[in-house]
């Protein structure tokens, strides 16, 4: 029998089909192959035909008849096949499924294998897939293992401790003595999966999280190095030190400084020095400064430093670069209530986004906007947002209309203005106003007495011109029933008596 | 994050690494559904969206798109960055990256995002680091394959 092709001349084959149904015969011929070559246990090809049978699955064709193989491969002695098997037990194996569990006994040897590159392959898989009962069995293995002094397996051991303590909380517990001293590493590998871990244990429990608050003093010094020490090439990133780094320290900060006025007293500093000194022309800075924003608004930091936050956001809203004015939004959306005075001074900048062409800042300045409305700025508010809604995609209209009702509910400055208000939504995007509009408009209208005469007159020679709005006929239809009187008799002081021509509608 | 993905322009999957545990059919359906949308939004539009309860971060590096479903709490700004180490990180390895690199060499990709992050987290932020593994892996390889 001729050795089975080579995984790189499959790929070159198949992508010389011309169609779908040439491209699955080529794969049929080929699994055909494959399934054999299995059926004889043949071990000196096993590790092509995985290889390939997982390019196959990548192409959307089943491979389930390769999950056994991935398991001989991953037993096997030989480097190749370990690298292939455990890539195909990541790509083919669920972890609903029994025979994932032969695997355990594979994992933990090669936890324990004297290559580093093999127990690092265990360490990968088990951190990306392993269920809750791998996890509980071999769990022991992975935190002796965060214990060691091999940088490149502690790193890989701190994350995959990470996953174990997602499957299965209460072995939490058992990673705390490891902890100790993870942060003394100069290691920015092991410095920067410890945070991960620290930072997944304190989320998780209250009791940890007091536990590691007398952390804050040396993470704040790790992120002060950080920022001081000169040019790192093996860590810079357009001027800046390991910026992923430094990313999660702030992260794991903001969940220290949570609640707490001495954790936050001793990071207060450090936050006001990142917040100025970070270099904003590239994005790399933006992220850092996007994180420490989000830290200063979620600890018990002093007013000063939360203006500064609010500004870096104002400043981030003019921005040329659309993703940085998207998280600006996001934030300044989620301060809008605590720090309403600060993001008001932003507001001009905020209803400009209004006109933006990303469908997402559309949306989040729509929602800025109107937490942002209130008595000072109502009509000015409102013209823009009623410019909005007669230009901004169907899909706002509906939350633009409602928005708008309850800003005009709050605000309004006058009865006049009022209805006007809700007549030109009405004519604007009356299809898309939500039901439970009509009755509340019509119980308004019936509230203010001495705007009857306006407002049927109004809507008499809106539907006049278009019928087609049903909520805007619905609510005409009951005003013309109710003060028809007025309509016809030409009461209205404010507007020149109409003619009424009296029609059937429809 | 959750899940990374690499496609084309024309939708066709080079690469898909999962966090989470779904059946290879809901794989399929969020996959489809995904690179129907990203490939959709048009030029001008932010690296960002909303999809189903998770936070999609993409970018495209020539004819292949990098597609990260990250969590609420994950920073948009630096998951670019990890994107963009990755495919610095590809760069290196290959001698000036293409699609095809990625079609032919599919298991390298994997490998070198497997030596790049760990349950989708950061494991390395030097790069250096990152490559001197694959190296040396690769060299192992060569060995073992010398002696069988």
């Amino acid at each position: 029998m001729p050795a089975p092709i080579r995984l790189r001349e499959l790929i070159r084959t198949i992508r010389t089909a011309r169609t779908q149904a040439e491209e699955r015969e080529m794969i049929q011929k080929e699994c055909a192959a494959i399934r054999s070559s299995f059926r004889e246990e043949d071990n000196t090809y096993r590790c092509r035909n995985v290889a390939k049978l997982l390019y196959m699955h990548m192409l959307g064709y089943p491979a389930h008849f390769g999950q056994l193989e991935c398991l001989k491969l991953i037993a096997s002695q030989k480097f190749t096949d370990k690298r292939i098997g455990y890539l195909g037990a990541m790509l083919l194996l669920d972890e609903r499924q029994d025979v994932h569990l032969l695997m355990t006994n594979c994992i933990k040897n090669d936890l324990n294998h004297s290559t580093q590159y093999v127990q690092g392959l265990a360490l990968c898989t088990l951190g990306c897939m392993g269920s809750s009962e791998m996890c509980r069995d071999l769990a022991g293995e992975v935190e002796k293992l965060l214990k060691t002094s091999n940088s490149y397996l502690r790193k890989k051991a701190a994350l995959c401790a990470v996953h174990v303590i997602r499957k299965v909380p209460e072995l939490m517990e058992m990673f705390l003595p490891a902890t100790k001293n993870l942060l003394n590493e100069k290691n920015h590998g092991v410095l920067h999966t410890s945070v991960v871990l620290l930072t997944e244990m304190c989320e998780r429990s209250p009791d940890m999280l007091a536990h590691f608050r007398k952390l804050v003093p040396q993470l704040v010094r790790i992120l002060k190095n950080l920022i001081m020490s000169g040019y790192s090439p093996e860590h810079d990133v357009s001027g800046i030190s390991d910026p992923f780094l430094q990313v999660r320290i702030l992260r794991l900060l903001r969940i220290l400084g949570r609640n707490d006025d001495d954790s936050s007293e001793a990071m207060n500093d450090i936050l006001a020095q990142v917040a100025t000194n970070t270099e904003t022309s590239k994005n790399v800075g933006n992220a850092i400064l996007y994180e420490t924003v989000l830290t200063i608004m979620d600890i018990k930091s002093e007013s000063g430093l939360r203006v500064l936050a609010i500004n870096i956001l104002g400043r981030f809203l003019l921005n040329n670069d659309k993703n940085i004015r998207y998280v600006a939004l996001t934030s300044l959306l989620k301060t809008v209530q605590t720090d309403h005075n600060a993001v008001q001074r932003h507001r001009s900048t905020i209803v400009d986004c209004l006109k933006d062409l990303d469908v997402s800042i559309k949306r989040r300045a729509m929602e800025l906007s109107f937490a942002l409305v209130n008595g000072n700025n109502i009509r000015g508010m409102m013209k823009e947002l009623l410019y909005f809604l007669d230009s901004c995609e169907p899909e706002f209209k509906a939350d633009c209309a409602s928005g708008i009702f309850l800003a005009a509910e709050k605000y309004a400055p006058s009865k006049r203005w009022h209805i006007d208000t809700i007549m030109r939504v009405l004519t604007t995007a009356g299809s898309y106003v939500r039901d439970d509009a009509v009755p509340n408009l019509i119980q308004l209208i019936t509230n203010s007495v001495e705007m009857h005469a306006y407002t049927v007159q109004r809507l008499y020679k809106a539907i006049l011109g278009d019928y087609s709005q049903q909520p805007l006929v619905q609510v005409a239809a009951w005003c013309i029933g109710e003060y028809g009187d007025l309509l016809v008799s030409g009461q209205c002081e404010e507007e020149e008596p109409i003619q009424v021509c009296l029609v059937t509608l429809g | 994050m959750q899940f990374m993905l690499l496609f084309s322009r024309q939708g066709k999957l080079r690469l898909q690494k999962w966090y989470v545990p779904l059946s290879d059919k809901e794989k399929k359906k969020i996959t489809r559904e995904l690179v129907q949308t990203v490939l959709a939004r048009k030029p001008k539009m932010c690296s960002f969206l909303e999809w189903r309860d998770l936070k999609i971060v993409y970018k495209r590096y020539a004819s292949l798109y990098f597609c990260c479903a990250i969590e609420d709490q994950d920073n948009e700004l630096i998951t670019l960055e990890i994107i963009h180490r990755y495919v610095e990180l590809l760069d290196k390895y290959f001698g000036s990256v293409c699609e095809l690199d990625i079609i032919f060499n599919f298991e390298k990709a994997y490998f070198i995002l497997d030596e790049f992050l760990l349950g989708g987290e950061v494991q390395e932020t030097s790069k250096k680091n990152v490559l001197k593994a694959i190296e040396q892996a690769d060299l192992l390889q060569e060995v073992t394959l010398r002696h069988a």
